[in-house]
């Protein structure tokens, strides 16, 4: 069957709708005898409620407190900790706990709501925390080893909270509809959304979601709209009207999720010649007050705590813990992007406590195809650290510059990372993803759960159903993801969606081939009217995991990649210029070039900014600079053009041999960065490395 | 939007003495290019619901020569600034803080009378005026007044301009001698300032240097000056900077860094000035 969609940049499905401005996001949407909802929040990171109080004229206006939950006030994750309004106590700042609506956005805002406090003490040091969410061992070998090194390399390496950014703020509206209620909102997993409002309002009320088009999610919108979906809900409930809640940038700031902060500490013990003898880490996530997703976060922040190295002797033990502060979530990278700055800078300090070249010692190091990770899986063909590693160090000189730059204000720093594509270890194999294949009279629809937030979705999955199915990619549809009419794919997130989800698709395809014969689908419809095609996901079999021990297959398949940064310290400001950035990586193959060159320049920046600018106030256990004024992310001045080479290694369980990359790249650009300014001498150990930073740090002797 | 802008009310006069008038008769809130208002409206923090929209006003946005002295109407905007002839060729350091105000879209609708009348320490233009002894034209129903940008203000957020004037113009004697600016700003672009100096290079050993963001006014630098024109070292003038300095810890930035900074600026100026 010729191939002509996967591999070109064909243009996007929803790229003239975003072009022209005709696409309808959240907050464009409204209907007849619509409410605008408001949300009263905790100002206090812990207390008990005494009294909350009206000053204002209650006329006209919808008011829910936690009495009017049908069903579970809990919302529906994995633990049912967090209530969707608070009932006699406040755990963080910005907890839900009164909701108001009226037909006017004014009077709306106008109207004062008090509420008293009896505060408490709050627990906001996550080192001091004694409440643990969660708690995961890994062992390899035996850590004890570290006995026998000739070298002992320790470190404690800090990453700060990261928000999302993404450009549309939280937004959802409520619709009641046939004896049920509908919301359609911002969201990056309408069926995490469905589970929870089917909790909330119980078996008699009937829930639906639709995404609406979004602007952008990075996690932030995977289980925390859920919240927003569940209050709009329960004003429509009440009022019998329509209700829209759209948070502000400073709501979306202060009150919802962020990536986890964390505090990783390493013991690393090598042989004088490099080799990697036994490695210990500790991980520790600042979970926030309620448990979200931040189990999940932690284990996959710790399985790749080691890095992509080869070494027979490893502990990885991780805590996950309480703070009186707004709880945290995902956000691309999901805990990786924590412990790989950990362990490359880790790295970094070992091959100079050796004398030893930073490449030559990663090389000597870094997995290679029958080698086993910290969890004990047999890495096979896919396995490209050496080859991203090399590619890098060849193209950018590596060596001749780290030599030249010595004395000067400039640097050069490499970071060696990896991502495991697809839920952890059995996750894909309880998920049950399907995926839904229709024949209409045009062409053929794809009907599945997974979200276009911006990631290029809908072009993706039909460049591979057109090629799968031998038709024009113009005459595949993507129909909007509404709980009612597409199946549950699974969410869209840990860089599943193209590996797992186009898989999916692409069996659908070749199965509706089969049946079609030599029609086209319309020419069948035509002939027939309508056919569906729908399957389920089935993991690699040779894929074993046991959740108890944390050994096993973590994970089908990674990618791969290295990233090299080029960086200048301004002598009188500290002010860190980079000057190039390279980002090799391997994710199988890009099903759309463009696209996938859109993401790995998207991750580096944000991943670049995580390394240098964006930095989390706070005071208090709330967010002080949640504006973006003060809490900046990266502009085009800000980075250079990004280098960046896809390289190849076609994976046999993904679609057309694709691995998943939404995460990928936002695991190098940290530690490349930190590498870099190691390179001139600044021992940072911390992220955001801001100047007040870099000036602060004492500047040791070059390696 | 947090604040009911249904409620508000705007008198838009079409002559500077209406406006003057009416800023008489009825306390209200002078709105230029509404930058710095709009984000205390949409926060809520805004107190004023009575507000006197500048706009119409085209006598304040002329920039023109009287003479040696160079008159910039307040209502000019940072885009006008970069633009004109005059300041690139009279004050071209003004044109350089003028770009780094903002983005485009803000240096569109930003005046210059504006950033000096909101008062904020981090004010871009701030340490340029102060630098070359600016002066800023004051008018009342009762006339017109003159007060150097050095004695402009009084405390955070404060000066001598009282509720019923206006600032009409800022009038620039003649500079000679290397204008030199530099903004420190939390990234590369679309950023508030940590620190922001201003100098000029007069002679061998005379300098004028202002700096913003280390205190909560603008700070003129006359100790710092004062070591130089009697011949001390850039040692003894950067302690001296520093000593009349006093910068905080804040969301932006922290006392040492902006302490040490400012040091290093002073020195890089004297440096590539000589
Ligand atoms: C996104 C963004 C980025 C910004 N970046 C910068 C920056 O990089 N550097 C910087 O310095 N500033 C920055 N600002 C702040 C702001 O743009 C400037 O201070 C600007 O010069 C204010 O001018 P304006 O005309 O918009 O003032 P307005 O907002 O209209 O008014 C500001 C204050 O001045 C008073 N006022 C205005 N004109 C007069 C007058 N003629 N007489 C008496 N009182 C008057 C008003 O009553 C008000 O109190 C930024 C603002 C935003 C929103």
């Amino acid at each position: 069957m010729p191939v002509t969609a996967v591999g070109q940049s064909v243009s996007r499905k929803d790229g003239i709708g975003k072009a022209t401005g005709a696409a309808k996001y959240a907050d464009d949407l409204t209907w007849p005898g619509m409410l605008h909802g408001r949300t009263i929040r905790s100002t206090v990171p812990r207390g008990r409620i005494r009294a909350v109080l009206f000053d204002f004229d209650t006329t006209g206006f919808t008011i829910v407190d936690h009495a009017d939950v049908p069903g579970s006030n809990m919302v529906d994750l994995i633990e049912r900790d967090q209530p969707l309004l608070a009932v006699h106590e406040v755990r963080h700042v910005g907890e839900p706990i009164l909701l108001l609506a009226h037909e006017d956005k004014e009077v709306l805002h106008a109207a004062r709501v008090l509420v008293e406090y009896e505060e408490l003490p709050p627990l906001l040091d996550p080192e001091g925390s004694e409440q643990t969410f969660k708690t995961i061992t890994i062992d390899k070998g035996d850590a004890a080893a570290m006995a026998g090194a000739d070298l002992v390399v320790e470190g404690t390496y800090q990453t700060g909270h990261q928000e999302h950014i993404y450009i549309e703020p939280n937004g959802v509206i409520a619709v009641p509809e046939d004896g049920g209620i509908t919301v359609h909102g911002s969201i990056q997993c309408p069926f995490y959304a469905l589970k929870a409002l089917k909790a909330l309002l119980g078996p008699d009320i009937p829930a639906r979601v639709v995404q609406t088009e979004t602007g952008g999610g990075f996690g932030g919108k995977e289980e925390f709209p859920s919240i927003p979906a569940g209050h709009a809900a329960l004003l429509a409930h009440k009022s019998g009207r329509p209700v829209k809640i759209i948070y502000d940038r400073v709501e979306d700031m202060v009150s919802t999720t962020k990536r986890h902060p964390s505090i990783v500490r390493h013991r690393t013990g090598v042989k004088r010649d490099g080799t990697l003898v036994a490695m210990e880490v500790e991980v520790i996530l600042d979970g926030g007050a309620y448990v979200t997703l931040s189990p999940v976060v932690l284990s996959r922040g710790c399985i790749h705590a080691a890095g992509p190295y080869r070494c027979d002797n490893i502990r990885i033990e991780g805590r996950a813990v309480f703070t009186n502060t707004p709880p945290n979530g995902a956000f691309r990278g999901f805990g990786a992007p924590q412990t790989e700055f950990a362990v490359e800078v880790q790295m970094e300090r070992v091959a100079e406590a050796l004398g030893m070249d930073p490449v030559e010692f990663r090389r000597k190091n870094a997995l290679r195809a029958g080698d086993t990770t910290a969890t004990g899986q047999v890495l096979r063909e896919d396995c490209s650290a050496l080859a991203v590693l090399d590619e890098a160090v060849r193209r950018t000189e590596f060596a001749r510059k780290r030599t030249e730059y010595e004395g000067t204000d400039r640097a050069i720093g490499l970071s060696l990372f990896y991502h495991g594509a697809g839920f952890t270890g059995s996750g894909e194999r309880y998920l049950k993803s399907r995926a839904r294949l229709e024949v209409t009279p045009t062409g053929v629809r794809i009907a599945t759960g997974s979200t276009e937030i911006g990631q290029g979705t809908r072009t993706m999955h039909a460049q591979i159903v057109a090629d799968a199915l031998g038709v024009p990619y113009e005459s595949v549809e993507v129909a909007q993801p509404d709980t009612k009419h597409v199946v549950d794919s699974g969410p869209t997130v840990a860089s599943r969606t193209c590996m797992v989800v186009g898989k999916i698709l692409e069996e659908c395809a070749v199965e509706m081939r089969s049946e079609l014969g030599k029609l086209s689908p319309a020419e069948y419809f035509a002939k027939h009217g309508a056919m569906t095609v729908e399957r389920m996901y089935e993991p690699p079999d040779w894929i074993r995991w046991d959740d108890a021990t944390y050994r096993g297959d973590a994970y089908a398949t990674y990618g791969w990649g290295c990233d090299v940064v080029e960086l200048e310290v301004d002598p009188d400001t500290f002010d860190v210029r980079l000057l190039e950035v390279t980002a090799v990586q391997e994710f199988g193959r890009p099903i759309h070039p463009a696209l996938a060159r859109g993401q790995i320049e998207g991750g580096t920046v944000q991943g670049l900014g995580y390394a240098l600018l964006e930095r989390v106030v706070m005071r208090n256990g709330a967010m002080a600079n949640a504006q973006l004024t003060n809490y900046t992310i990266p502009t085009t001045l800000d980075v250079p053009e990004i280098d960046v080479v896809m390289l190849e290694n076609p994976y046999p369980g993904g679609p057309f041999g694709a691995k998943g990359l939404g995460e990928l790249p936002m695991d190098g650009p940290a530690p490349a960065v930190v590498n870099a300014l190691r390179h001139l001498g600044h021992d940072i150990r911390a992220i955001p490395a801001t100047p007040e930073m870099i000036a602060a740090s004492p500047v040791a002797a070059r390696t | 939007m947090r604040i009911a802008t249904s409620s508000l009310d705007l008198r838009r006069p079409a002559t500077l003495e209406s406006a003057l008038q009416a800023l008489r008769d009825d306390a209200r809130t002078p709105i230029a290019g509404a930058t710095d208002l709009y984000v205390t409206l949409n926060f809520g923090t805004l107190e004023a619901r009575r507000f006197l929209d500048l706009s119409r006003l085209a006598e304040l946005r002329g920039i023109t020569e009287r003479g040696d002295t160079l008159v910039i109407g307040a209502l000019a905007s940072f885009t006008a600034l970069q633009r004109s002839p005059l300041v690139v060729k009279r004050l071209p350091m003004l044109v350089e803080a003028a770009r780094l105000v903002g983005g485009v879209q803000i240096q569109n609708r930003a005046t210059l009378g504006g950033n000096i009348a909101n008062a904020s320490p981090a004010g871009d233009s701030l340490p340029v005026l102060a630098a070359v002894d600016a002066a800023i034209v004051l008018r009342s129903v009762d006339g017109e007044r003159r007060v150097p940008m050095t004695e402009f203000y009084t405390g955070y957020r404060a000066s001598v301009m009282r509720p019923d004037e206006l600032i009409t113009a800022v009038e620039v004697p003649r500079v000679e001698g290397h204008q030199w600016f530099r903004k420190v700003g939390t990234r590369a672009a679309l950023a508030i300032s940590k620190v922001v100096v201003a100098g000029v290079r007069d002679g061998p050993r005379a300098a004028r240097f202002a700096i913003g963001s280390v205190a909560p006014t603008v700070v003129r630098a006359r100790k710092a000056e004062g070591v130089l024109a009697k011949g001390g070292k850039i040692e003894e003038a950067v302690r001296a900077l520093q000593a009349e300095i006093t910068p905080i810890d804040d969301l932006r930035s922290t006392a040492e860094y902006r302490t040490a900074v400012a040091g290093n600026l002073l020195r890089r100026f004297w440096a590539e000035t000589a």
